[in-house]
């Protein structure tokens, strides 16, 4: 039986301190029982001699100093685990939410994983195509990539998530597919959306979802996300699925960090956010992958929206020196009516000179993306260029670029919300396109491609 | 050994007391677990003591061992092809025995013990020797003759040396020092990390190191022994430079550090190394490389030691006269590790909050990059190259890590991603890149690859300089109210760009030019640029020079199969056009 000490000195924010402690490690679980008999959990995030701090997931409203019981499990927070896992709803600190029993463990997992080895990993090269045009042409995404959703507040992240989840299939194999979701302070509205998309198109038999909604503890935020890849990891290299992992919204996993690192007085880095922020984020994003040997494989779709849509703040910016690339949302797509509104040419994915080519997509489809996106950068510069001078200032050639940039938004990256556009549809749109051009001007195209799709 | 106990855990910050006759940066085994740690700070019996491993489950009460070393790394056979963690631990062999994921506590040798290794002795009995002389090597792979070297303390006489096979523990030679004592040669040492090795002399670095990117050995060179920093936002392509100059570079020895950055980046150099070819020798790259991977996931503070543990093994190589480059991808992680620490130790915060001592460390750092000749009796040329990646957040090039960072490099490759958003990579901007090597490496480039070199690589900077001027003004008032002579340098400035600086990490052909390849083609574009302003004085219509089909040729100059002929045509058909032309008007 864990001792219980009554000793709780300091209530700081989402912190207690217990004093006289004996026998606590670091990282260690703990359950505090308030003076009405409820439970609450926390970790410890400091330990000396004699006192503990203590972070407490449920926040630490009705805790009081002289009547709180602190226990230390002696572990660290686990995640029980097994193949009845999928189909469940859970809270954010993974207890059962649909009305369902709790889960008998075939396992127990701690919540914190562990790194892969670099060297067990398998370099991440099999094409998923999503059915989004601007990903699958433009910045294609690979099983066990994480690509992250840059978005804004109002724009439509949500959908394009679901779409992607609804649509992503390597060509040509069926295999085992599962979707891991987990909502960090996201409200009650947008949940809801993930979950009757899920349900109507029957995902939700083979999803799991972690939910902490906006109105929920804060601090339960941290171990939400963790959760989720725990049961991810269990799911692709336990049960060789293929686990498609979605994180909403890391801004405000981000805030809940934040919040514990300034009750403990630490030291801020930019904006007030803990200088080990990104570590912390790494150790999560990092956690997507394949492992040499295993079926399974996490792909990961992290979706933050950008304060002020400002990409150097310092969520999004972390976030990107740690994803492999990123998919940007743009306001001025958005509002010229344009579904997905993603921009393309900010957007980035960093695996796909190994997704695709022959035999996984097209021999030209390389080439083709590199010269969509010289040509539509090139089209965007003179659409600058007409704003201050006129259009009829441009040169032939420019007027071309200019029409070929509003064709490309307007019949490549547009799509409907339900159409899945198959890779070789995207990539003849392109040449469609590109046909808008003189020959001379695709100087990224090899010439034996240019023979055989140009001038057909 | 002495033990102390640990009072305080947090995160990767452990302090002990009863540690009284600890050193500073000495090794520790930490908790139950033994998970390996170094001092960074003693006050009294008190040493604080940073944890490589994560400390979940570690508690006060528990002992702390003293190892009463520095922390170390061992220099031997057996390093090259190998991949390492942030205190050297072989990550190949901890996944054999412990599994895909990276458990706690395990201790395990650098170099294997097992393996035999043939050793080929080049000193005889009763030759003197010297720190750093070379008694014989070991034909460690195909491509690297691995030299073993006199450690410190073993100078003296030979009494007995061995030739045969020797695992890396057993004594090859005895050597009787002056002092009368003897004492045994193996085939490794051990050096401690944060210690610089010791070298005879430094000299000037007055050689490129080609790397086969056109930007940077034909605008911006590197020579070898130097320094360069590659900063940059997110996504704009710093890992491809560092994995083209680790692929291309003439460097001899390759040592790469992945530092705080991602798994699959290091699961790309894995799967690539061993299939690409050395352009020089054919045998695959992985055979002069080592890779130390502390990725951003793993421990935060074997991440501050990686750099250390990888410039140790730089250095070694350097000592044996070899040509080395160390790639640090990014020193802005390891910048973290330290305000992490620091500011676990409640450290005052200078810049950013990053600690006090960061430019200094950065510093020093640099610093053990260099040309120098190597200990030992005869005359031995190394060098050591660091290439240091940087990640400023936001791609604010006044972030402390930067600033620090420039003020002790001499090359500058900024990378900008209003260029990589374009696509035209490397996305290195060549407005605001400098390399400060440009003249000491004058006199090789004359002398090695054209007399012109450096003219004809200054006056494409300067086109370059001028397309910006011109473009602000082309933006107020139109490109057609330029004059042709301006327009024309738009034009070429253009094609210096397109045919000339971009270039296609991906493409079998453009991946990698030569350098006497760079210079043609460069002289080409600029021979049109020559040819084309005459043409304009004898009064040819501007539209018609530009629109030569001579331009598709150097267009696809950079896709031609490495072959000066066909670059010399290029030059030819350029004659000819203009000659057309002239006779045309």
């Amino acid at each position: 039986m864990a001792k219980e000490y009554l000793t709780v000195s300091n209530i700081v924010g989402p912190l207690i301190i217990v004093e006289k402690i004996s026998d606590v490690k670091y990282n260690e679980l703990v359950e505090i029982e308030d003076a009405t008999g409820h439970r609450r959990r926390g970790t410890v995030l400091d330990v000396s001699t004699n006192q503990a701090v203590v972070q407490v997931f449920e926040g630490t409203v009705g805790l009081d100093v002289n009547r709180s019981r602190v226990r230390f499990l002696g572990r660290s927070q686990q995640l029980p685990v097994s193949e009845e896992i999928i189909g469940r709803v859970f809270d954010g600190s993974g207890e059962p939410r649909d009305g369902g029993p709790r889960i008998i463990a075939h396992k127990m997992l701690d919540i914190n994983g562990s790194p892969i080895n670099p060297e067990a990993r398998d370099y991440p090269s099999e094409f998923i195509q999503t059915g989004i045009s601007a990903i699958d042409g433009m910045n294609p995404l690979v099983r066990g990539q994480k690509l992250p959703i840059f978005s804004g507040s109002g724009l439509p992240h949500s959908q394009i998530a679901a779409q992607i989840a609804r649509q992503a299939k390597v060509l040509g194999r069926e295999e085992k597919f599962a979707v891991v979701f987990a909502a960090m302070g996201i409200t009650f509205e947008e949940a809801n959306f993930f979950i009757e998309d899920f349900r109507r198109t029957g995902a939700l038999e083979r999803a799991v979802l972690f939910l902490n909604l906006a109105n929920e503890p804060a601090i339960e935020r941290n171990a939400t996300p963790r959760l989720a890849l725990t049961c991810a990891e269990y799911l692709a290299f336990d049960l060789d699925m293929h686990v498609l992992v979605i994180l909403v919204d890391m801004t405000f996993y981000a805030e809940a960090l934040r919040e514990i690192a300034a009750a403990r007085k630490e030291i801020p880095g930019r904006r007030g956010y803990p200088g080990y922020l990104y570590t912390d984020l790494a150790t999560m994003y990092e956690r997507a992958g394949r492992i040499k040997g295993k079926k399974g494989s996490i792909t990961m779709i992290p979706i933050l929206t950008m304060p002020d849509d400002d990409k150097t703040h310092p969520i999004p910016d972390l976030t990107g020196y740690i994803t492999e690339g990123q998919i940007i949302l743009s306001r001025e797509l958005h509002r010229s009516g344009v579904y997905p509104p993603i921009d393309v040419l900010p957007s980035l994915s960093r695996l796909k000179d190994k997704g695709i080519g022959p035999d996984k997509t097209r021999e030209d489809h390389a080439d083709v993306l590199n010269q969509l996106f010289a040509c539509y950068a090139r089209g965007k510069e003179a659409r600058e260029l007409a704003l201050i001078l006129g259009e009829a200032a441009l040169s032939d050639l420019d007027q071309l670029y200019l029409k070929f940039a509003d064709r490309f938004e307007n019949e490549f990256v547009r799509q409907g919300e339900l159409e899945a556009r198959g890779i070789t549809d995207t990539i003849d749109i392109g040449w469609k396109l590109l046909r808008l051009l003189p020959e001379k001007e695709l100087k990224r195209i090899r010439t034996e491609y240019l023979e055989k799709y140009y001038r057909e | 050994m002495k033990q102390g106990k640990i009072i305080r855990v947090a995160g990767p910050l452990v302090v002990a007391s009863d540690c009284l006759g600890a050193k500073m940066y000495d090794m520790v085994k930490v908790g139950q677990l033994g998970l390996v740690g170094e001092i960074i700070e003693l006050n009294n019996d008190l040493a604080y003591i940073q944890v490589y491993e994560d400390t979940t489950g570690v508690g006060p009460g528990e002992p702390v061992t003293l190892t009463e070393q520095p922390l170390s790394v061992e220099l031997g056979p057996g390093l090259l092809g190998s991949i390492y963690d942030g205190i050297q631990r072989p990550l190949d062999v901890i996944r054999r025995e412990h599994g895909d994921f990276v458990s706690r506590g395990i201790e395990m040798p650098a170099l294997r013990r097992d393996r035999k290794w043939a050793f080929t002795p080049e000193k005889k009995k009763g030759d003197r020797l010297v720190t750093g002389d070379i008694i014989g090597y070991v034909q460690e792979t195909p491509l690297i003759q691995h030299r073993i070297l006199v450690p410190a303390g073993a100078e003296g006489e030979i009494i007995d040396i061995k030739s045969g096979e020797f695992t890396v523990e057993e004594t090859v030679c005895r050597v009787k020092t002056q002092a009368g004592s003897e004492v045994g040669i193996k085939l490794f040492q051990v050096w401690p990390v944060r210690r610089q090795r010791r070298v005879k002399e430094r000299m000037m670095p007055d050689e490129p190191l080609v790397t086969g990117q056109r930007i940077l050995d034909t605008l911006f060179p590197l020579a070898k022994g130097g320094t360069a920093c590659v900063p940059g936002p997110f996504g704009s392509g710093k890992t491809v430079v560092q994995h083209q100059l680790a692929k291309w570079s003439d460097a001899q020895i390759i040592v790469y550090v992945a530092c705080g950055e991602r798994g699959n980046e290091v699961a790309d150099l894995l799967l690539s190394f061993p299939e690409l070819k050395d352009p020089s020798t054919g045998r695959p790259l992985m055979e002069r490389t080592i890779i130390i991977a502390n990725t951003s996931n793993m421990p935060v503070a074997a991440r501050e030691a990686s750099i250390y543990t990888g410039i140790t093994i730089a250095e070694y190589f350097r000592d044996m006269g070899y040509s080395v480059a160390l790639m640090a991808d990014s020193s802005s992680r390891w910048a973290e590790a330290l305000r992490e620490i620091g500011g676990r130790m409640e450290e005052m915060p200078g810049d950013e909050g990053y600690p006090a001592y960061l430019a200094s460390r950065l510093a020093e750092f640099y610093e053990r990059a260099g040309k120098v000749v190597c200990l030992g009796s005869e005359h031995r040329e190394g060098a050591l190259s660091v290439i240091g990646a940087v990640s400023p957040p936001g791609g604010d090039l006044s972030d402390p890590v930067v600033q620090a960072t420039l003020k002790v490099v001499k090359v500058f490759w900024a990378l900008d991603d209003q260029l990589a958003n374009m696509r035209h990579f490397p996305a290195i901007n060549w407005l605001q890149s400098y390399s400060l090597y440009r003249d000491s490496l004058k006199k090789y480039m004359a002398e090695k690859v054209a007399e012109d070199f450096t003219d004809l690589s200054q006056e494409a900077l300067k086109i370059l300089e001028m397309e910006s001027e011109l473009q602000e003004i082309a933006r107020l008032i139109g490109v057609e109210s330029l004059s042709f002579k301006d327009r024309l340098v738009l034009e070429t400035a253009r094609s210096i760009r397109e045919d000339f600086l971009h270039q296609n990490a991906y493409h079998p052909q453009d991946t990698y030019t030569p350098m006497c390849q760079q210079y043609l083609m460069l002289r080409n574009i600029l021979y049109f640029h020559q040819k084309a302003n005459q043409a304009l004085e004898e009064g040819c219509d501007f539209k018609e020079i530009i629109s030569l089909e001579v331009r598709e040729q150097l267009a696809r100059m950079k896709y031609f199969p490495h072959d000066e002929q066909a670059l010399l045509g290029v030059e030819k058909k350029i004659d000819v056009s203009f000659k057309e032309l002239s006779s045309r008007g």
